[in-house]
């Protein structure tokens, strides 16, 4: 196993220093350190981050390859500086049994780019009537411990609570796609004055608040965990502002999209933008940030969400909804919450794998620590190209933006995966 | 001149008046023995309907007819589209085939949009879902013009379901860069609250239609979908006709110069009484003639008919 130097690297935004990767482990940490095996890179103006920890990824695998696979979806993950990445469930078929999810995993590893953590659906097919095998794939080879039906709002609440309270025997999580189903029928885009304007049936603020508002109060009331998706209006944050105040063990993430873009880019009518939760309004985008600042919200995950051309060239209203996520997250984050380095690591790295329980994942590069870490150059500036994307799928909302920072390398438990900007892989 | 006119919004107030300006010379036309301009002899024009809309591709292949324009009928019943092929490669088809105009009827909201990025030629928006359908708004205006001689400073009630209206969108935007001021009347369930700061803004809302009507110039009708009623949107038909439909003794309370419109087709006692849309106030049948003049405007104004 070679070893690697890194020199003068900024850890987690302090003063430059030297850091040893040897073993799969960072070995040593301090200035002037030499190591006459190593390889040798000059961390001069790059910050060393904790590897990126994705809770919420669709790798589309098995089902949809034409769009993603596990190997590409991790390439991309890679390359956008993340060490881990949480496998939604709603391949084809679903991961509602422990022979798909642990067929994700064994996936993950053969591609051996970043640890795939498959996550389980909560009901059989996503159907919303059944409870999967939940106990069957938290003991599987996969170890799942988060469980979603993303795509699909468990709207049963009978179904909810006994999903909730069943997974507490292993220490279980059940991530929700807030989406109150008959109140979004139809939908299209954020309901308000540019739906109304072109014409498109809105997806209205109310029907994630309401089923937020649900959740926590279960929740509450059996003792378990809950984990919130794509939390994308300021009435949601405010329900959860209330529910963490009164104890609740609520988690939840926002989408770097959702921090980003608005509701106008609808305007075009072209379905790159088209997603759901669908882009809201600046106000909730003022409310989204100050909560993750805040901790309201507790992580940036990505929703990505890869599309074969053909389900997004196409009229509005017939396209797929999703966006691609990974290699632009960080950027995202970068350009949202400044040079924040601490806060960054936070929401991107030690929150999500301390949610999902992901050993070894969300730890400061340190002594003795598993050397999955990230460089990221802050001063470089990246122009996105479709084309250009490791994804299988090209419907990045970003195309030919300018975007800050960039990632210069990328280690797996000491093994580079991304080396010089480009994957080694 | 604009290159396609995919919205109400498309359209300054010079660009309308010119549209309808050159209107009034087209209607002309019709009434001459001969009905026929070479205007656009040589030029392709193809009406893409994804929709059934008799009332609508006629009035527009008339109007490329009348213009001496080529005209390709492509519907999506039978053709290549049931098969499932995309409105990109069907617009690349016509691209191919050298279309100087597509006037396109889509259930999808934007669809037109879409298509422009996708041709040469231009695009004619002749109605995307619940989003807009500009050339009514024109002849609805050209005839509001014809009956009453002017717009600006006419006051429109529009009466109905708003919130699916494509001619509802459209006349909201065309009425007010005209200068004229629209009341949206209706069960407040079929209004968006925020249709004044989405499209016109002093654009005024009413749930009352017999407060309205002593105070209008023009009261114009929607077509209400029975549909909508197993979506909770009203109770009954019943109970729509009574509040929101538009019956003698409610065509009383107008103004005596006022007019009525329906841009058809017509659920005969359910938003309109029968008294009422054969009454002598009622325009329906000259919107269905204006329509005509109006489109060939349109495509002659578009093809650059103008230029030549």
């Amino acid at each position: 196993m070679t070893a690697y130097l890194i020199k003068n690297v900024s850890v987690v935004g302090a003063a430059p220093t030297d850091l040893l990767i040897r073993d799969g482990v960072v070995a040593e940490a301090g200035a002037g350190l030499t190591a006459p095996d190593a390889t040798v890179l000059d961390g001069t103006g790059l910050v060393a981050l904790p590897g990126l920890v994705d809770l919420h990824t669709h790798l589309r695998e098995p089902g949809r390859e034409d769009a993603e696979t596990v190997e590409s979806g991790s390439r991309a993950a890679a390359l956008g500086g993340y060490t881990a990445v949480c496998a939604m469930a709603n391949t084809s078929p679903v991961a509602d049994t422990a022979g798909v999810v642990e067929q994700v995993w064994r996936l993950g590893r053969e591609a051996g780019l970043v640890d795939v953590q498959p996550i389980g659906a909560v009901t059989v097919g996503l159907a919303g009537e059944r409870l999967a095998e939940l106990g069957a794939m938290a003991d599987s080879a996969a170890r799942v411990r988060i469980f979603s039906d993303d795509g699909h709002c468990v709207a049963d609440p009978k179904l909810m609570r006994r999903a909730l309270e069943y997974v507490k025997a292993f220490d279980g999580v059940i991530a929700q796609h807030a989406e109150e189903p008959r109140l979004t029928e139809g939908a299209q885009m954020h309901e308000g004055e540019v739906s109304t304007r072109l014409g498109l049936t809105g997806w209205p603020a109310v029907a994630e608040e309401a089923i937020i508002a649900r959740d926590v109060l279960l929740a509450e009331h059996v003792g378990s965990r809950l984990h919130i998706c794509h939390v994308s209006t300021a009435g949601s944050v405010e329900v959860l502002r209330h529910a963490k105040a009164r104890g609740v063990k609520v988690t939840a993430e926002v989408t770097p999209h959702h921090l980003l873009l608005t509701d106008e880019k609808a305007e075009t009518y072209d379905p790159v933008y088209k997603v759901n939760p669908p882009l809201r309004t600046a106000a909730d985008i003022a409310a989204l940030r100050a909560a993750l600042a805040e901790g309201v919200i507790d992580i940036v995950a990505t929703d990505h969400a890869p599309h074969a051309v053909e389900d997004k060239e196409c009229e509005w209203a017939y396209a797929r909804p999703g966006m691609l996520g990974l290699e632009t997250a960080l950027s995202i984050a970068l350009d949202v919450l400044g040079p924040q380095w601490d806060l960054i690591a936070e929401r991107m790295s030690r929150a999500p794998a301390r949610i999902a329980g992901l050993e070894g994942h969300g730890l400061d590069p340190a002594p003795g620590v598993p050397a999955n870490l990230t460089l990221v150059d802050p001063a470089a500036h990246r122009t996105i190209e479709p084309a250009e994307l490791a994804s299988r799928s090209r419907n990045t909302p970003y195309a030919r933006m300018t975007l800050p920072g960039r990632i210069v390398a990328t280690f797996l438990r000491g093994e580079p995966t991304v080396l010089d900007g480009k994957a080694v892989k | 001149m604009i290159r396609h006119l995919l919205s109400g919004a498309d359209l300054d107030a010079d660009t309308a008046t010119q549209i309808l300006d050159t209107a009034a010379e087209m209607a002309t036309v019709a009434g001459r023995e001969v009905k026929k301009l070479p205007a656009l002899r040589g030029r392709t024009v193809v009406n893409l309907f994804y929709e059934d809309s008799t009332r609508t591709r006629i009035s527009f292949e008339a109007a490329a007819k009348r213009l001496s324009a080529d005209v390709i009928n492509f519907s999506a019943k039978g053709s290549s589209v049931t098969k499932g092929e995309s409105l990109k490669d069907t617009a690349l088809t016509l691209q191919a085939m050298g279309a100087d105009a597509v006037v396109v009827r889509h259930p999808a909201s934007g669809a037109p949009h879409r298509l422009a990025n996708w041709v040469d030629g231009s695009v004619v928006n002749a109605g995307d879902g619940t989003h807009e359908h500009p050339t009514q708004a024109l002849l609805d205006a050209y005839t509001m013009r014809s009956r009453l001689g002017r717009l600006a400073g006419l006051h429109v009630a529009i009466v109905g379901d708003v919130l699916h209206s494509r001619v509802a969108r459209s006349n909201v935007l065309l009425l007010s860069t005209l200068g004229a001021k629209v009341t949206l009347v209706g069960p407040p369930t079929l209004i968006p609250v925020n249709i004044s700061a989405a499209l016109a803004p002093g654009t005024d809302v009413s749930y009352d239609l017999d407060a309205v009507l002593p105070d209008v110039d023009v009261v114009m009708m929607l077509r209400v979908q029975r549909e909508r009623m197993g979506d909770s949107y009203f109770p009954s038909a019943r109970e729509y006709a009574r509040r929101y439909g538009l019956d003698g003794p409610r065509m009383r309370r107008l103004p005596a110069h006022a007019i009525v419109m329906h841009p058809g087709p017509m659920n005969r006692g359910m938003e309109i009484t029968p008294e009422v849309a054969d009454s002598p106030r009622s325009t329906i049948v000259e919107q269905v003639a204006n329509g005509v003049s109006v489109r060939m405007a349109v495509l002659y104004l578009l093809l650059g008919g103008n230029n030549r």
